[in-house]
């Protein structure tokens, strides 16, 4: 099911959690709402959902305008942050509350809804574990529940809120892969809401990258991460390097003051050289060096005294035989400047 | 009340480690002194008293004992103590429900005053509570005339002991329900309304089952002050034998009447029924108790 977001305002009190957001989502893909929190991110989930009422605007699904139906009749499946389980209820009892509050003509028989909790609990590999109660199961066995429940109701749409912000990072990343090979076997529309810019790169088709209540950008996470439209965004997306900058002539200079533009260099695109590499560097000072992992990073001062940082290969930095408070050449690789009035 | 339910269930699953616990003990001498103290304080005003009240009531044997309860004023006063907690009970348990539903799911303006309006009960005295109604209903009273005109008798009649009951009795199942409701949030109810559920199948299938331990306590608490109240229902009952004596006047009138033994058997009935609300109350709570732990010891590892 594809969903639309059109021209969605949200107030709450004097706060604007929402301006005027417009969002395509395509049937099938696996989306991204990413941003900082307060960003709106979970109010237009919510939204999208049934639980929350925008102002003004609407959502459509498969071109419908379901903006005035409740969230149960918009039959979607929703992952709170928190699990929300049922907390009175077995893990099987969970899954089947869905197919069990059905109207009675609608109903599936109690052997039905036996398969298809059991069916569910495969697919959530916790087949022995129907008879236990939420509070018996882990953070990350709470969440593939809460996913089956949700699943349960064959929803169109799938929205989860931070589905995997309260659990470790070990447990984290499995989820992670197992929730996209699950969207990849079951491929429906699904919204996760996260503020890990990791995780909406690594899981997600397409990515909305939310900033105060607006979407700054959508795209692919190649896209996102390579091209991205506004300083917010290359913000976001990873660690920057910002400096001064002029654009003349299609070449890009890097400057000591203040003209007007920023300029953005991601750590990794920064080469180090012992040598000077023609007119396209400047000079910088090692100031500390972190060399555990498969990255090495490198802080340094320029010339003019900024603090710029580095990230190399270890390969690279074994070769360079780089110490702490040395002089070395610094190449941008690549930069991306803004208008400074954009970068507000 | 709520509050210490509470506190006392925090108190049982976090229990100390042995270092902690030396820690903060005192000296032996101190803590059997405080133990001394608070056992001598407890048989003096606690056990005592209550051996008493069996130790008088079976005084004149166990067949002059079951005698006080063949006679019919003490039926008819059972019978009435049974009827009026009997409906003072469940219309408080409805209203209690809608109450700390409403205050603890939703934002409103004067919620505060619903919340004090709810506490009223507990600071009034029940004599005064007695006397309102007394003030509203009685024979000179505000709506009394038109009562009596229409045939309707409110005031020394079981109405009156019906409404004094419910009055005294209305904060507690909402004071017990209310910290749980508040504290359990929206989430699942959401959850529940997602899933398709309608508002009635949310109620009773998630919310009701969630704050289950909870409400018992406050039918308990409510059940117990329905049947012992005295001020208020005195008031309003003008202690007409065999028609408007509930149980704790009925040992009024006994005691007054020098018939110490009976006044003392019937007594019992109330002490019996403190000890069962007691062991109910206690069970309830280890029930509530093992709830929460299992709760919050896998909310830790979770969280590890």
């Amino acid at each position: 099911m594809s969903i639309s977001v059109r021209g969605i305002t949200k107030d709450f009190g004097h706060f604007k959690a929402l301006k005027e957001v417009d969002l395509e989502i395509p049937d099938g893909q696996l989306v991204a709402l990413l941003g900082p929190s307060g960003s709106g991110k979970t109010t237009l989930l919510r939204i999208i959902a049934g639980l929350e009422f925008a102002d003004c605007g609407t959502v459509q699904f498969d071109g419908k305008d379901i903006s005035d139906q409740t969230a149960g009749e918009r039959h979607v499946g929703f992952v709170f942050q928190h699990y929300a389980l049922f907390r009175h209820m077995t893990v099987f009892e969970n899954i089947a509350f869905g197919l069990r509050v059905r109207p009675r003509r609608l109903r599936p028989s109690e052997q039905k809804i036996r398969a298809k909790v059991e069916e569910l609990l495969r697919l959530i590999q916790l087949q022995n574990q129907a008879r236990r109660y939420p509070s018996q199961l882990s953070g990350g066995q709470r969440q593939r529940v809460a996913l089956a429940r949700a699943l349960a109701v064959e929803p169109g749409v799938l929205l989860l809120d931070e589905p995997f912000g309260s659990l470790d990072a070990k447990v984290r990343q499995e989820l992670r892969r197992w929730l996209r090979q699950l969207h990849d076997e079951v491929h429906i529309t699904s919204v996760f809401v996260t503020h890990d810019q990791e995780e909406a790169l690594e899981v997600a088709d397409l990515v909305a990258v939310m900033n105060e209540g607006r979407i700054e950008q959508v795209g692919s996470p190649e896209e996102v991460y390579n091209h991205p439209a506004t300083p917010f965004v290359y913000n976001f997306l990873g660690n920057v390097n910002l400096f001064h900058g002029r654009v003349d002539d299609g070449k890009a200079y890097i400057q000591e003051t203040d003209t007007g533009n920023l300029a953005f260099v991601r750590p990794h695109l920064l080469e180090i050289t012992r040598q000077p590499n023609g007119a396209n560097h400047f000079r910088a000072t090692t100031t500390h060096i972190n060399a555990a992992g498969p990255v090495v990073k490198v802080d340094a001062l320029t010339e003019w005294g900024a603090p710029i940082h580095v990230e190399m290969s270890q390969e690279r930095f074994q070769a360079l035989r780089l110490n702490k408070n040395e002089v070395v050449f610094v190449t941008p690789k690549d930069i991306a400047v803004f208008q400074k009035d954009r970068a507000s | 009340m709520a509050a210490s339910l509470q506190t006392q269930i925090r108190g049982t699953l976090a229990p100390r480690s042995g270092a902690a616990a030396r820690a903060i003990s005192e000296p032996t001498v101190v803590r059997w002194l405080l133990i001394g103290i608070a056992l001598v304080f407890l048989g003096t005003f606690l056990f005592l008293p209550l051996a008493i009240v069996f130790a008088t009531a079976f005084q004149k044997g166990v067949g002059f004992y079951l005698q006080v309860f063949r006679d019919p004023d003490t039926l008819a006063a059972i019978r009435l103590t049974l009827l009026a907690a009997g409906i003072a009970v469940p219309l408080n348990v409805v209203f209690g429900i809608a109450a700390a539903w409403v205050i603890g799911k939703f934002d409103f303006v004067g919620k505060s005053l619903l919340i004090t309006l709810i506490d009223l009960p507990f600071s009034v005295s029940p004599v005064v509570a007695g006397l309102i109604y007394v003030l509203l209903f009685g024979l000179q009273g505000l709506l009394g005339p038109w009562l009596i005109a229409h045939g309707i008798r409110i005031i020394f009649a079981v109405p009156g002991i019906v409404l004094a009951t419910i009055f005294v009795t209305f904060p507690f199942v909402a004071r017990e329900l209310l910290p749980m409701i508040q504290s359990q949030g929206n989430e699942e109810e959401e959850a529940a309304l997602t899933l398709g559920a309608s508002g009635w199948q949310t109620f009773f299938r998630v919310t009701l089952p969630n704050v289950k331990w909870a409400l018992i306590y406050g039918v308990i608490l409510c059940n117990a002050r329905a049947m012992g109240e005295f001020g208020a229902v005195s008031v309003v009952s003008g202690h007409i034998r065999g028609l408007t004596d509930t149980v704790p006047l009925h040992i009024e009138i006994l005691y007054n009447d020098y018939q110490f033994v009976a006044a003392f058997a019937v007594a019992s009935l109330l002490a019996l029924l403190a000890l069962m609300t007691l062991l109910v109350k206690s069970v309830v709570e280890w029930k509530a108790g093992q709830q929460f732990a299992a709760q919050s010891a896998s909310d830790t590892e979770s969280n590890s």
